[in-house]
């Protein structure tokens, strides 16, 4: 090849100079045209993980119920009575940014195809949303046209979206994060692998067809935003048609049934290139593909372009050769295309052949395994400055007020306008809808056993300290489930960051793994896959220059014994006495108070203490699976007096509590990690403290539920607030204020 | 007695439908496919809720043409039992079974959540052994479910007793913040002439098992059984 030839074959990559050495390197040659695009999709980021990958092996990801861990296409645990649970989240950033219905959809898409790729039946979908302020047009329009992706596309799939959780902050407004997870459940006799075996087996392309949609959206994902560009991008956004993906899933869950498929994964990010390489790198075999025999939508696409595309409802299958028209015959059943594209080989080679002609070859692994970065990391400027807060300088109005302004506040009101428009029931497994601590599925097959669900990710915490503010989103997800009386059994993670080529950036992503593993192995709980997502860039960020937050977003499921004994939120009993279980303080740094008040995030989320949480943690949820308590909701977001509030509209009463002593603002809407409201009849109030005290959990007594109004009162000295009254209907007309 | 399932390429409350009848409910249950031209040996047929053929040209419209339901329309007109259930509503009047149409939701959204409805007319199989007046929890998730009709006719529907749900709030009074999609006449289910087809939006099979909040749904499933056997 000429000198200009390879220049130009290296700016077709799109990737780094030494990236394209790199390639030169491992195959010995330079690459031709069609070969450099396919390494410039593999290797981007948003695909290769060159910047992530070394530090994610921190992650904990063994338990001896887990089957499957990162790696695959969704990790799979155990759940028990032969059956294990397929559980991924990923997120779909860019693509939302701009066409927010088409990219949320298509993310809905993607993940459940990941579910389906291990064999399992997808059965629920949570999801994970940041948006600029709602009174912005531009976040608004954003969050309408995403929440009305997500609901087009899981509604007609059949899939239920049980829950999820949407936060609001000025750096979310121009690069909204969209982080969808699924659950599905498998006989682990039946779970699926993508790793290609057997030389001489057949490589059966299966779904929609191939068409031109987009073409080159890893890499899209994998730069950041430019509103310039806005137009052009469009062509990088897949069309998602759900009705498509709902026959994709009934035709591959009976294809596998047939047991002639011995691997498959889905047809994703980089499509066709990504799932032959991968199953053939995996498997450490070959594959000859013939592009003439892939089931095209328009006639004249180019080689390249049938490799690229990310048009979506596509899996690809190895099934032994003798069998290939059992599988086949399955999709066909279902209307779908289903073509023997190529063989499986001994030779470890992906060899693609077009109008007879070989135009790829080379070792699978090459494209697979994109190299590893060791990036420079640097501590944030002024962070430590940034820890220091006065409390007495938040400008916040008086307790009564504020309460009723976290009340309806985006990030604490109930969601309800927007998990209406998410069938959240289809399946009839649903026991706890959205609203609640973590929803709560039944699993039909095995009762009484069940499974909580919830997703947790806190931006201002780990804008202030990533290492807390991960390792307290591990805290909370763990004490949501526990609130259902829930044990984890996983974590799923989409890790939501700006550009890794910057040294705070990439900084701040190092001490956010750490925090999520030592929150991890604080609770015992595997970190089974999970998607970083960088480059999360644009116009209108605060605190780290143009990027997001930094936002980890913590999926993480758990397992109920007794499904018929959840755990509720809402007061159930007048008169029963309230308690609180956990550390009464809380602190104001990066709460939601302080960053409701203030235009910055300032201040020091509270130390996660970890050792402490996860007895507190093990002692509601023995809590709630002995039927203690009435009721229990974990205090987040606005502290122990929205949690109050929110006990109190959930459970249809008021309450009478009062705050232990100590400075105001902390003491009622001060955020801590595992602390909780609970309730209960008071003749149980002696066994809740003796569990309590066995666990080392401190437990105070606030007050009782029932009567018409919240009235909220502090003990003691000097500096306590004025006792407040609000009505039930005031309450709730706060908490469900909310329009989207 | 056999009930049978139609499965529609899209329709994703089937197995759902299934499960209530054969696990809850505890009758057999035969599993229709869409191209099957015969319905012999079924007692009484449901069309489930989904997406139908993905709802495209209007919702219902495709699987109204469907292969299987010429057999439908026999099966209806033999008189056994056929009830339409939010697809399947929409279905069963794109085929001309039922009478009016569903339009988009006043909000113009999809919305999911639990909903009372009060029975109207015990002259169906699926409400003879309920009493008129009764008020149902169950729950609605659709998108086009406005019951609408031009106002001679749902005065007609009104006068035969065709009327078999409407919706209400808890304690059975209809009022329009009870009505969850701008029904003419707060409308949640209607019956043919004959008043063996029933179409309704709400979901009985997700109303069926204590653990999902409602029990009410059983009863219009259970109730099929004695009105066969006072038929037979």
């Amino acid at each position: 090849m000429t000198r200009a030839a390879a220049v130009d074959t290296a700016a077709l990559t799109g990737l780094p100079v030494s990236d394209y050495r790199e390639i030169c390197r491992r195959l010995g040659r330079d690459p031709n045209p069609v070969e450099a695009r396919m390494y410039g999709v593999m290797w981007s980021e948003h695909c290769g993980y060159k910047h992530s990958r070394a530090t994610l092996r921190r992650l904990p990801t063994s338990s001896p119920r887990v089957l499957t861990g990162p790696g695959e296409n969704a990790g799979v645990v155990s759940i028990g009575r032969g059956w294990a649970l397929a559980f991924k989240m990923e997120s779909h950033n860019h693509p939302s940014a701009v066409d927010p219905y088409n990219g949320a959809a298509t993310g809905v898409g993607g993940i459940i195809r990941d579910i389906l790729a291990m064999g399992a039946r997808p059965v629920a979908l949570l999801n994970s949303l940041r948006f600029g302020p709602l009174d912005d047009p531009r976040a608004r329009r954003l969050c309408s046209g995403v929440v009305a992706g997500i609901a087009g596309y899981g509604n007609a799939v059949g899939v239920p979206t049980v829950g999820g959780e949407l936060l609001t902050a000025a750096c979310y407004r121009d690069n909204p994060l969209v982080n969808v997870a699924c659950l599905g459940l498998v006989r682990v006799d039946r779970v699926a692998r993508s790793a290609a075996e057997g030389s001489g087996s057949a490589v059966l392309y299966a779904g929609a067809r191939t068409g031109r949609d987009g073409i080159g959206g890893a890499a899209f994902a994998s730069t950041e935003l430019d509103e310039g560009r806005a137009q052009a991008d469009r062509a990088s956004v897949q069309m998602g048609d759900p009705f498509t993906g709902k026959l994709l899933i009934e035709a591959t869950l009976e294809a596998l049934a047939t047991g002639a498929v011995t691997a498959i994964q889905d047809m994703g990010a980089a499509g066709l290139t990504c799932a032959l390489s991968e199953m053939a790198a995996r498997g450490r075999v070959g594959m000859a593909i013939d592009l003439d025999r892939v089931p095209l939508r328009e006639a004249g696409m180019r080689p390249e372009e049938i490799l690229l595309s990310e048009s979506q409802e596509r899996m690809l299958l190895v099934v032994r050769a003798e069998e290939v028209e059992r599988a086949a015959a399955a999709y066909r059943r279902w209307g779908l295309a289903a073509e023997v594209i190529g063989q499986v080989t001994a030779d470890p080679r992906l060899r693609v052949t077009a109008g007879g002609r070989t135009i790829v070859d080379l070792p699978p692994e090459t494209l697979a395994d994109a190299p590893i970065y060791d990036p420079p990391s640097a501590v944030p400027a002024g962070l430590e400055a940034r820890w220091r807060l006065d409390p007495a300088a938040v400008p916040a109005p008086d307790p009564l007020e504020a309460l009723l302004l976290l009340l309806r506040h985006p990030d604490v009101a109930s969601k309800r306008g927007i998990y209406e428009q998410y069938d959240h029931m289809v399946g009839v497994r649903t026991v706890t809808p959205p609203g609640a601590d973590a929803a709560v599925l039944r699993l039909i097959t095995a009762p009484p056993l069940g499974l909580a669900l919830t997703s947790d990710g806190n931006g201002r915490w780990c804008a202030s300290d990533p290492r807390r503010g991960s390792a307290l989103s591990v805290i909370e997800a763990a004490a949501n489930l526990a609130c259902a009386g829930a044990e984890p059994l996983a974590v799923t993670d989409c890790l939501n960051f700006g550009s890794p080529e910057r040294p705070e950036v990439f900084w701040t992503f190092r001490e956010t793994i750490e925090g999520i593993a030592e929150a991890c192995e604080a609770l015992g709980v595997p970190v089974i896959g999970g998607n970083v997502s960088f480059y999360n860039e644009a116009e209108g960020g605060e605190g780290h220059g143009r990027a997001v937050f930094p936002t980890p977003v913590v999926a993480m499921v758990g397992l109920l014994d007794d499904v018929t004994r959840a755990g509720r939120m809402g007061f159930a009993r007048e008169g029963d006495p309230i308690v609180l279980l956990g550390a009464p303080g809380g602190t104001l740094g990066a709460s939601l108070y302080q960053h409701a008040f203030q235009d910055e995030v300032r201040g020091r989320p509270s130390d996660p203490e970890l050792e402490l949480s996860a007895r507190a943690i093990a002692c509601v949820r023995e809590a709630v699976r002995s039927g203690l308590v009435s009721s229990v909701h974990d205090a987040s977001d606005g502290g122990i007096a929205v949690a109050l509030a929110e006990s109190c509209v959930a459970g249809g009463m008021g309450a009478s509590v009062t705050l232990p002593d100590g400075p105001v603002a902390e003491v009622w809407f001060g955020e801590g990690p595992a602390r909780f409201v609970a309730s209960l009849p008071p003749e149980r109030l002696d066994a809740l403290s003796e569990l309590a005290c066995r666990n080392g959990v401190p437990v105070h007594v606030l007050g009782h539920a029932g009567g018409p109004a919240l009235h909220l009162a502090q003990a003691g000295s000097a500096g306590a607030a004025d006792p407040i009254e609000l009505p039930l209907a005031q309450l709730t007309e706060a908490w469900e204020g909310l329009e989207v | 007695m056999i009930w049978g399932v139609v499965f529609f390429p899209g329709s994703n409350c089937d197995r759902d439908c299934v499960h209530a009848l054969r696990s809850v409910v505890g009758h057999t249950v035969v599993e229709v496919w869409h191209e099957d031209q015969s319905l012999d040996g079924i007692d009484a047929l449901v069309l489930p809720g989904g997406f139908s053929y993905g709802d495209y040209l209007r919702s219902g419209a495709i699987a109204a043409t469907a292969p299987v339901m010429r057999a439908v329309r026999e099966l209806a007109a033999r008189g056994a039992p056929v009830l339409g259930i939010c697809n399947g509503f929409q279905i069963l009047t794109e085929a001309g079974l039922l009478p009016g149409t569903l339009l988009h939701n006043a909000s113009l959204r999809f919305r999911c959540h639990p909903a009372w409805v009060r029975v109207e007319s015990d002259r169906t199989p699926f409400t003879a052994g309920l009493r008129p007046g009764t008020v149902l929890r169950m729950p609605v998730a659709h998108g086009e479910g406005a019951y609408f009709a031009p106002p001679a006719e749902v005065a007609a529907l009104e006068d035969a007793g065709r009327v078999v749900f409407r919706y209400c709030d808890p304690h059975g009074r209809v009022t329009p913040a009870a009505n969850p999609n701008g029904s003419v006449a707060g409308i949640a289910g209607v019956s043919s002439d004959s008043g063996n087809v029933v179409g309704l939006m709400p979901h009985p099979e997700r109303a069926s098992e204590a653990l999902l909040g409602s029990i009410d749904g059983r009863r219009l499933f259970e109730s099929v059984i004695g009105a066969l056997v006072g038929a037979g």
